[in-house]
């Protein structure tokens, strides 16, 4: 971060004294954030750069010198010394992604965007339903938010698994209570869209706590007065929602649909565990794809990058026009 | 799904009611609305505790139960899944290494986010808004672009196959989020109380210690229950980093009972809730401070 303290000092004055007056000014404050930015820089922003490096060579498992390759049966040294054995390709590895000459970019490309936006469209709606009906006093209301939120505090991986277990074909409990109302059983993995589905109903019931509590608390800073002068003007409960409480939740909103976006997009185990891919790799999203693609048999770590690069630039494009978006209606942030 | 479209009209019947005069309280609800409420509510909480309680109960069926079509609530309770296991397998340690893991990403995830979260509500330091927007951006990286460079790092530090390893990388993931939702607690926190402080002669770190941290208590309960949940619940880093069994955290460690094609699930379900038990405990004292520890996250970004 040393770029930042050279920001600061304005190029007419004598640039060390701007430095020391700067840095006596604010050291507690770097002090303070010292910590976390050297740990990001190692573990983040290094291994970033080292990525996109990487996606302009063809590196993998077999012809670098990486001792990945201790995780092999023995569990002993096995690495071989093999240097120059990678060579630079260039945008090959970009473009093989992309024309699909490896794996297909675009078909899961197609299904993140369904899996992103049916997730943080009932996220978000189921999220605020809720928090609306929380929010109101009445009785067990604590024990109501202590249930609705339960579903946190379960672990990602867990949750995958119960959901796969309750959608099983064979054994599911789904399935028996459908024979039972003289249904047939579905196979839930059998097929493209009630396989995504079953991957997108665990998402929901994973995420709507958390986007419920961040909302509820968003209803909480919203004065009450405001709820009583509108009724006193004679609002229609819609009306109250829809010009105070929606535009009184609009900071929070915005914040946790951003973050919910981002985090959807690359939820990782959700698919992963469920569906598996099933059928044949259909409903793969791109994280997960490009971790089977660069991934299985000989680990592919210039693919891996690259997906990751072109991951990561998806994700910054989205949040340039979603900011760009929200600031044309009003500055927030 | 339907709970949305339930949700506006709920106030609007009684509005010309007597009573209101003596309480002009808003949401007065007839007895309609109201059980329209609670229905709404009880569905929602049976679809949030469903598949948990499924799970529990299943758990305490034995295996040809939980593997037969036949839907029981309760057939031949027993806890040998349990014993399973808790004694046949390595679950103990891979317990006690996951607590391990957990209780420092937490803690020192605590501390790191708080500082930082400080700093970044309080002083308008040159970096300030980059550091904000780097935070963000860290959300956004796919574990697969990292886990290849990390590894070779933590490899160079001899890490590997070491839980240390899994604390770092974990606070990596953890930190940029907390320090984001500590950082607009504090902000609602008045100026004014820094203030006064050092006017008493307080220095920056004790007025954040002695002042700030303590009012700040909601956040931090949220703050540590994240943090937490990552390291409780992570896998794609536990599988690259940790080789030997001994070192394994539960996460990883219940892959064993999923084998591709033949899932174990009397075992993997009683499992599971005794991996869900410890984060159900953190959960239920982080749980009063939620609401108000995320208010101030969520409004200010």
């Amino acid at each position: 971060m040393s770029t930042v303290t050279a920001d600061a000092a304005p190029r007419s004055a004598g640039l060390s004294t701007k430095l020391r007056r700067s840095w006596d000014k604010h050291w507690t404050a770097w002090a303070m954030v010292v910590p976390v930015v050297a740990v990001l820089a190692v573990l983040i922003f290094y291994p970033l750069v080292n990525g996109i490096w990487i996606t302009f060579t063809n590196q993998n498992e077999a012809n670098t010198i990486a001792e990945i390759c201790t995780k092999s049966i023995t569990g002993g040294e096995v690495c071989k010394e093999n240097p120059n054995a990678w060579s630079f390709v260039g945008l090959d590895n970009y473009i093989n992604i992309l024309t699909g000459k490896v794996g297909e970019f675009w078909q899961w490309a197609g299904t993140t965007v369904v899996w992103t936006i049916a997730g943080v469209t009932f996220h978000y709606g189921l999220g605020l339903g809720l928090a609306v009906m929380i929010h109101r006093e009445m009785r067990f209301r604590g024990f109501y938010r202590v249930l609705l939120v339960l579903p946190w505090a379960v672990p990602a991986f867990i949750s995958a698994f119960a959901w796969k277990f309750l959608f099983n074909e064979q054994l599911g409990l789904i399935n028996s209570v459908l024979n039972s109302i003289g249904v047939d059983s579905v196979a839930w993995f059998g097929d493209k869209w009630t396989s995504l589905f079953v991957a997108v109903v665990t998402n929901i019931w994973l995420g709507v706590p958390f986007m419920m509590v961040a909302l509820l608390g968003g209803l909480q800073s919203i004065p009450e007065e405001l709820y009583e002068s509108a009724e006193i003007d004679g609002a229609t409960p819609w009306q109250r929602f829809r010009n105070i409480t929606l535009p009184g939740l609009r900071p929070v909103s915005m914040t946790v649909i951003l973050l919910g976006t981002i985090w959807t997009f690359n939820m990782f185990p959700i698919i992963f565990l469920t569906t598996e891919g099933a059928p044949s790799g259909e409903t793969e999203i791109l994280v997960t794809g490009a971790f089977r693609a660069a991934f299985e048999g000989i680990r592919n770590y210039s693919l891996a990058s690259t997906y990751g690069v072109l991951i990561l630039s998806i994700l910054l494009i989205f949040s340039v026009f979603y900011r760009r978006a929200l600031r044309k209606q009003g500055e927030v942030w | 799904m339907a709970q949305m479209t339930t949700t506006p009209p709920v106030a609007a019947p009684t509005n010309e009611t007597p009573a209101r005069v003596n309480k002009p309280r808003r949401g007065r609800r007839g007895i309609g609305a109201s059980i329209g409420l609670h229905a709404t509510l009880i569905v929602a909480s049976l679809i949030a505790i469903g598949p948990i309680a499924w799970v529990v109960l299943s758990s305490f069926k034995p295996g040809y139960a939980v593997n037969s079509t036949e839907i029981t609530l309760i057939k031949d309770p027993t806890v040998a899944n349990y014993e399973y296991v808790l004694f046949e397998t390595n679950f103990p340690s891979w317990f006690l290494n996951s607590v391990i893991v957990a209780a420092l990403t937490m803690l020192i995830g605590i501390f790191f986010s708080a500082t930082t979260g400080y700093a970044l509500s309080r002083f308008n330091f040159p970096g300030r808004r980059s550091l904000m927007l780097v935070f963000l951006v860290t959300q956004m990286f796919p574990v697969s672009i990292l886990i290849v460079p990390i590894y070779t790092i933590m490899a160079n530090l001899g890490l590997i196959n070491t839980l240390p390893a899994l604390v770092i990388a974990y606070l990596t993931i953890a930190v940029p989020f907390c320090a984001w939702m500590l950082k607009g607690y504090f902000d609602s926190i008045p100026t004014s109380l820094d203030e006064a402080a050092a006017l008493d002669g307080c220095g920056p770190f004790r007025i954040f210690w002695r002042v700030i941290l303590p009012l700040a208590r909601p956040a931090i309960a949220v703050t540590g229950f994240y943090a937490f949940l990552t390291a409780w619940g992570e896998v794609a880093y536990a599988s690259a980093f940790i080789q030997t069994d001994d070192k394994y955290t539960l996460s990883y460690g219940l892959q064993q009972f999923v084998p591709q094609f033949n899932a174990q699930w009397e075992y993997l379900t009683a499992a599971a809730v005794l991996v869900t038990i410890p984060a159900g405990i953190v959960f239920l004292f982080a749980q009063k401070h939620l609401v108000s520890g995320l208010t101030a996250g969520g409004t200010k970004g």
